[in-house]
């Protein structure tokens, strides 16, 4: 019997044999990940257990991303633990203000996370690497001890869902419309446990910036990870990053799935999820007037290169409207340098954004841009739980780069296509 | 790893917030935890529950917050195992990790009553009902979780494993 990509790499990284669906396994991982919210805990446990050297220098990831530069003396005690744990175990990749970026960003980028790769990291969007053919997933503080400490982690070998994707994409849509579709179609636990696995023609047309997007949200439907088989857009991204060998999988023919879904890309347009869920989703045309107050470009799930470049062709010659701010947040200081250099950072500035150094920030309200009571900001982020980025009765509208640059120019959610 | 108790029934969807209210979190002690488990859900359970009782619930058992203070409850309370058709996510890896035996079974649920009594073999993977009279099948926990659960839990495996010089 066939099996998928995702039960091939869980097979490679344990010794029990018969992998199948259900089944409890313990494996070894290749990159465990904590930030400066959830390491903190995670180094507590780490030395209650007896914990003296993590288990490999290399590949214990820190990265503090969240709260930093520090937003309070809270975060800066935390931040304070996971610097000192980096530096007596003699992490290779801690990442220090100035190098570093939103975790999610910062892996795939710097070559961190590879092709058939499993990682687990204390933070829910580490599905994001599946983008690259790795089985990557969240975890809670506790694992992430246990994983300094053993290099392993243990596993229910989930069933995969199928997403088939054909047709091509019309004008301004992108990764970020077709996962908030999907997530629209099957709810936010439409995916529970299970892998969401991304396929059809569409995807081999699908940039790593749209894939990587894509895969930060699985977790938003439910999914313990999401997956894209790699293809030569992946490896031509991988080749010029990994400091070490990878392994590329694909599913079989014949592999057994919970379901199989199609969707006809050619009829998605720009899609905005509405307050107070990821799977709220509603297309561009039919969004209504909705005066907003804030719009941020940021985050793992569109902080990168590609997202800021369609959010600069949009706001190229054009201002944001009165009495609105925009506040853009490169996810990683690579992409900073690389906005500089083509003039976005420029053109954010004259078109009067505010421009921040890479941090998580406002994305689940830390700091940077947190909302007041009553106000409403469209962002390029992944959640708009009650109060995520604020006042518990502010709201956030999830939308891709161009919707959101188009809106801050409007002053209201709207698209591209009305300027 | 075998079981045999009381069975307490629940329905589909019981949260975080059912097994252990919020109002409570301001403590991990095992025991104040317990005094309150379930208390939301049906407020004669912390009273009556007995060592040993097992819980049989729905779908989605578990859901809500990330709260590890849930699994911690029930096993303070003296259950000995959760049977769900499903469990959220995140419950499910904090049970084991805080060393709560939890089984899934699609089909228990109809079959049984509360205050029926039930045995589960989680070596061979079967559940007895109708006093021993049939069986269904489960999926076994592997000696590895075994080992992690009766340790009480992921860390302090870890710990007794680094005592014993067996731990990296
Ligand atoms: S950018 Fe937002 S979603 Fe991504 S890791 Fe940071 S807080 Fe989480």
């Amino acid at each position: 019997m066939g099996r998928t990509i995702t039960e091939k790499i869980l097979a490679a990284h344990t010794t029990q044999k018969g992998i199948r669906t259900g089944m409890l396994i313990n494996a070894r991982v290749d990159i465990a990940l904590g930030n400066d919210v959830t390491a903190p805990i995670a180094i507590a446990e780490f030395r209650k257990a007896g914990g003296v050297n993590v288990f490999d220098k290399e590949k214990v990831v820190l990265v503090p991303d969240h709260f930093t530069p520090n937003k309070d003396i809270a975060s800066a005690e935390q931040c304070r633990i996971v610097r000192q744990f980096a530096r007596e175990q003699g992490l290779t990749n801690y990442f220090e203000i100035g190098e570093v970026g939103v975790e999610h960003a910062l892996l795939p980028e710097q070559g961190i996370v590879l092709p058939g790769d499993l990682v687990i990291g204390a933070d829910s969007h580490t599905c994001t690497y599946g983008a690259l053919g790795a089985f990557a997933t969240g975890v809670g503080s506790t694992d992430l001890a246990a994983a300094m400490l053993t290099g392993e982690a243990w596993f229910k070998v989930p069933e995969s869902m199928k997403f088939v994707l054909h047709g091509q994409l019309s004008k301004w849509v992108s990764g970020k419309d077709l996962i908030i579709y999907v997530i629209g179609k099957i709810g936010v636990d439409g995916a529970l446990y299970r892998a969401m696995e991304f396929t059809g023609d569409t995807v081999r047309t699908l940039t790593m910036a749209d894939r990587l997007t894509m895969a930060n949200m699985a977790i938003e439907a439910g999914a313990k990870n999401g997956i894209f088989a790699p293809d030569e857009t992946t490896i031509a991204y991988v080749k010029e990053r990994a400091k070490r060998g990878y392994t590329v999988y694909d599913s079989d023919p014949d592999a057994t799935y919970a379901s199989v879904i199609e969707v006809d890309v050619t009829k998605i347009e720009p899609q905005v999820a509405f307050p107070h869920l990821p799977s709220n989703a509603r297309g561009i045309s039919s969004v209504g007037n909705v005066p907003i107050d804030q719009v941020w470009i940021g985050s793992c799930t569109n902080g990168r290169i590609e997202d800021l470049r369609v959010a600069a062709k949009v706001l190229k010659g054009r201002r944001v409207a009165p009495y609105v701010r925009l506040i853009v947040v490169p996810a990683t200081p690579t992409i900073y340098r690389q906005a500089l250099k083509e003039g976005l950072i420029e053109t954010f500035l004259d078109a009067k954004a505010a421009v921040s150094a890479p941090t998580c920030g406002a994305c689940l309200g830390g700091h940077m841009g947190i909302l007041a009571k009553g106000e409403r900001s469209v962002a390029t982020t992944n959640r708009n739980f009650v109060g995520r980025m604020g006042h518990p009765e502010s709201e956030v509208y999830l939308a891709n780069p161009a919707v959101a640059a188009a809106s801050a120019v409007l002053g209201r959610l709207a698209g591209p296509d009305e300027l | 790893m075998k079981f045999t108790g009381k069975i307490w029934k629940f329905g589909d969807n019981v949260d975080t917030d059912a097994i252990i209210p919020a109002r409570y979190l301001t403590t991990s002690d095992p025991e104040v935890l317990a005094a309150h488990c379930m208390e939301d859900a049906d407020p004669t359970f912390p009273v009556k529950v007995k060592k040993g009782d097992i819980i049989v619930a729905g779908e989605n058992f578990g859901c809500g917050s990330s709260r590890e203070h849930a699994p911690i409850a029930i096993k303070a309370a003296g259950i000995s195992c959760v049977i769900a058709r499903s469990f959220a996510r995140i419950f499910y890896r904090n049970a084991f990790n805080m060393g709560l035996t939890i089984f899934e079974s699609r089909d228990l649920w109809e079959r049984v009553a509360e205050g029926d009594e039930l045995t589960v073999d989680g070596d061979e993977g079967l559940i007895w009902i109708a006093k021993g009279k049939e069986s269904l099948a489960v999926e076994p926990i592997p000696a590895f979780m075994q080992e992690l659960i009766l340790s009480g839990g992921l860390m302090s495996y870890l710990a007794a494993k680094r005592r014993s010089g067996n731990g990296r």
